[in-house]
């Protein structure tokens, strides 16, 4: 008889775990959450933007457990969000108040403030740096202390008077070439406390957006300028930094004064400008910029980029694109949900199975039944 | 039992808000009332709509049975158990008449249940207009407006195409006259055991963020036409190699020395309470 897995399967799991805590182990190196926190800038960002929840630790956590995998490391801290109370809502954050490290526009070369380029990797030589290999702690101190001899100039900057700036947007709206909206200072809808319905508000698909699957987003959007969309937009201003975050008293109602600060997240946010083709009176038409807004968790300049013209895409919906359909862009960007429907085809599904193979046998029948009829 | 952790794993406000939309599912039997749906330590897609369905429900007295395509001890449903037990401590059992929850994946289990249990079904697609109608937003009109043409015409090109009804598990039902419902992916053979059932049956879609219902006593009628009647798979003439039961939903093997096919119940624990009734009284 052949092998029927009816009993047993409780044991084989036990042992499939361990097999994995084997294959984390077994080269017999500890990876210390420091060490994640410290030289994994990138994943770390990317992890605490699609999970959102912003700890470093947590993260640097969920990254080792998962081994370096992305999609697991967001898993993690998204179940691990579930379990959490919410009970505060922030105050409004202004962006301009962000302490800019890095900040640039693609759009006016000589902007208030001007252009600071920051830590980045665009203007790097992709070529592999094998010096790496042999790192060692007395090396790094020593480019360390010859770095702040320097920029000791900066340094004072940085972590003196905070570099505020003013936004580059703020420019245009000043010549009328932005049309001035009123600000929308309602408290944002929470998708993870109510379903999303269509049609979806502004704050549902940004916050949607905002926590996408990194690659998904940029792909969505990559199509979108590719020419699966009806977009040519340019960065208006892209600013890294870190934003204060403030949250009322929960009980009184008071003056801004009986606000607590309760910490920075560090942020990128992307402000794009889309040339759009504006109806005026009479038939005529001119020329006007519209925006599309981009924020995530971190470092990460290519989600906000791409989630602005996404944000973009979907303020004018349009059937003929599938990136400018709500519905196709926000059902199907989030990590934890099409990793989860992907994956659970690994699942058995043999009474799904033994039940189609009734219908193919059922229509086969009558298949050949309809056909000898045909051939008398 | 892991106390890191609250009672059943979430929040008291996350249950709460999921029992909120259970109530008004069983209010509204077929109708998918629309819930934020938490992210769980298993996959969406692995039994997220149901198990949240169990937490929220699951109370220090229950009894729980998991079942996965039939059986108490699949990947899944061991895993399920294991979350399940880990957070409540509660008491798991594979026998269908003890438990008083039963979360199960695409089957109801072949001892009838009662009404002092409560069957949570899996559910990966609970919109049965979705083959048609991609949009989230247009579907919800037509079931509104109970304009179910479309689940009928998909059924009719179907027989046009193919002499039958080609649906395999998933056949749509008709709930009380007025909803049309996915019965989550069971087999057609289950469908009927839907109808004016004992018990509660609470349908959970972790990943589609909805939740349905079908109270006791709710009238449920498998989409068909008068001269095209359902017909659930057969299996007539077969009988379970193991315990030889007949009517029941049998998996369908093949043995690997003689190349024969042979059948054996789907539902685990149904098959071995049958043949420990048997050996008992062979014993005696």
């Amino acid at each position: 008889m052949g092998y029927v897995a009816v009993k047993g399967g409780t044991q084989a799991i036990e042992e499939a775990i361990k097999r994995l805590k084997y294959e984390r182990l077994h080269k017999e190196q500890v990876l210390e959450t420091g060490q994640i926190e410290a030289g994994m800038r990138g994943l770390i960002d990317q992890v605490m933007s699609e999970s959102s929840l912003y700890n470093e630790k947590l993260a640097a956590l969920a990254i080792k457990q998962a081994e370096g995998n992305p999609e697991e490391a967001v898993f993690l801290l998204r179940a691990y969000r579930s379990t959490l109370p919410r009970k505060h809502c922030s105050q409004i954050i202004e962006s301009e108040d962000m302490k800019v490290e890095r900040r640039i526009s693609a759009s006016f070369k000589d902007i208030p403030g001007g252009q600071i380029l920051g830590a980045a990797t665009d203007y790097t030589h992709r070529l592999l740096d094998f010096n790496l290999m042999n790192e060692t702690e007395k090396t790094v101190k020593e480019w360390l202390s010859a770095y702040a001899i320097e920029n000791s100039s900066i340094e004072e900057l940085m972590n003196g008077p905070e570099l505020v700036l003013p936004k580059v947007l703020d420019y245009l709206r000043k010549e009328g070439l932005i049309p001035p909206l009123e600000n929308n200072d309602a408290e944002p809808d929470d998708v993870t406390r109510e379903s999303l319905e269509f049609p979806s508000s502004r704050s549902q698909r940004l916050q949607i957006l905002t926590r996408g699957e990194t690659g998904a987003v940029t792909s969505l959007a990559y199509a979108v300028i590719r020419g699966y969309g009806a977009l040519h937009p340019t960065v208006g201003e892209l600013r890294v930094g870190s934003l204060p975050i403030y949250v009322g008293h929960p009980n009184e109602e008071g003056s801004d004064e009986d606000e607590y600060y309760i910490g920075n997240i560090k942020a990128t946010e992307a402000e794009m400008l889309m040339p759009f083709m504006a109806e005026k009176e009479k038939g005529s038409k001119e020329l006007e910029f519209e925006i599309g807004y981009g924020l995530c968790f971190g470092q990460n300049e290519t989600k906000a980029i791409a989630m602005g013209i996404l944000d973009n895409c979907l303020e004018h919906p349009d059937n003929s694109f599938p990136s400018h359909n709500e519905e196709f862009v926000l059902l199907h960007i989030d990590s934890v949900e099409s990793t989860g429907f992907i994956s659970h085809l690994k699942m058995p599904h043999y009474v799904t199975f033994q039940s189609k193979l009734d219908s193919v046998r059922k229509t086969k029948g009558k298949t050949e039944e309809r056909e000898e009829v045909r051939s008398i | 039992m892991n106390t890191a952790y609250n009672f059943a794993f979430f929040d008291e406000g996350s249950k709460r808000e999921i029992r909120r939309a259970t109530l008004k599912a069983i209010a509204i039997p077929g109708y998918q009332v629309p819930f934020a749906s938490r992210e769980m330590p298993i996959g969406r897609g692995w039994g997220t709509g149901g198990l949240q369905l169990t937490l929220s429900l699951i109370g220090k007295e229950d009894v729980l049975k998991v079942i996965d395509q039939g059986s108490d001890e699949s990947v899944n449903a061991v895993s399920i158990k294991k979350l399940v037990s880990d957070t409540t401590g509660v008491q798991i059992t594979d026998h269908t008449s003890r438990a008083t929850i039963i979360q199960s994946r695409h089957r109801i289990p072949e001892v009838p249940l009662n009404k002092d249990q409560i069957l949570v079904l899996q559910v990966p697609l609970p919109e049965p207009l979705r083959y048609f109608e991609p949009s989230e937003h247009e579907t919800k009109k037509l079931h509104a407006e109970k304009e179910y043409s479309g689940a009928w015409l998909m059924l009719f090109e179907q027989i046009m195409k193919y002499g039958s009804m080609t649906t395999g598990a998933d056949h749509p039902v008709m709930v009380h006259d007025r909803y049309v419902m996915a019965p989550s992916p069971i087999p057609r053979f289950d469908n009927s055991k839907m109808n004016e059932n004992e018990a509660l049956i609470l349908l959970g879609a972790g990943r589609e963020k909805k939740i349905y219902a079908v109270p006791p006593f709710t009238k449920i009628v498998s989409l068909d036409f008068e001269d095209y009647p359902f017909e659930g798979e057969s299996f007539d003439g077969k009988c379970c190699r193991l315990c030889g039961s007949e009517g029941v939903f049998l998996d369908e093997l093949i043995d690997e020395a003689t190349g024969e096919t042979y059948y054996q119940c789907n539902d685990t624990s149904y098959c071995c309470e049958i043949l420990n009734e048997v050996e008992k009284a062979g014993v005696n």
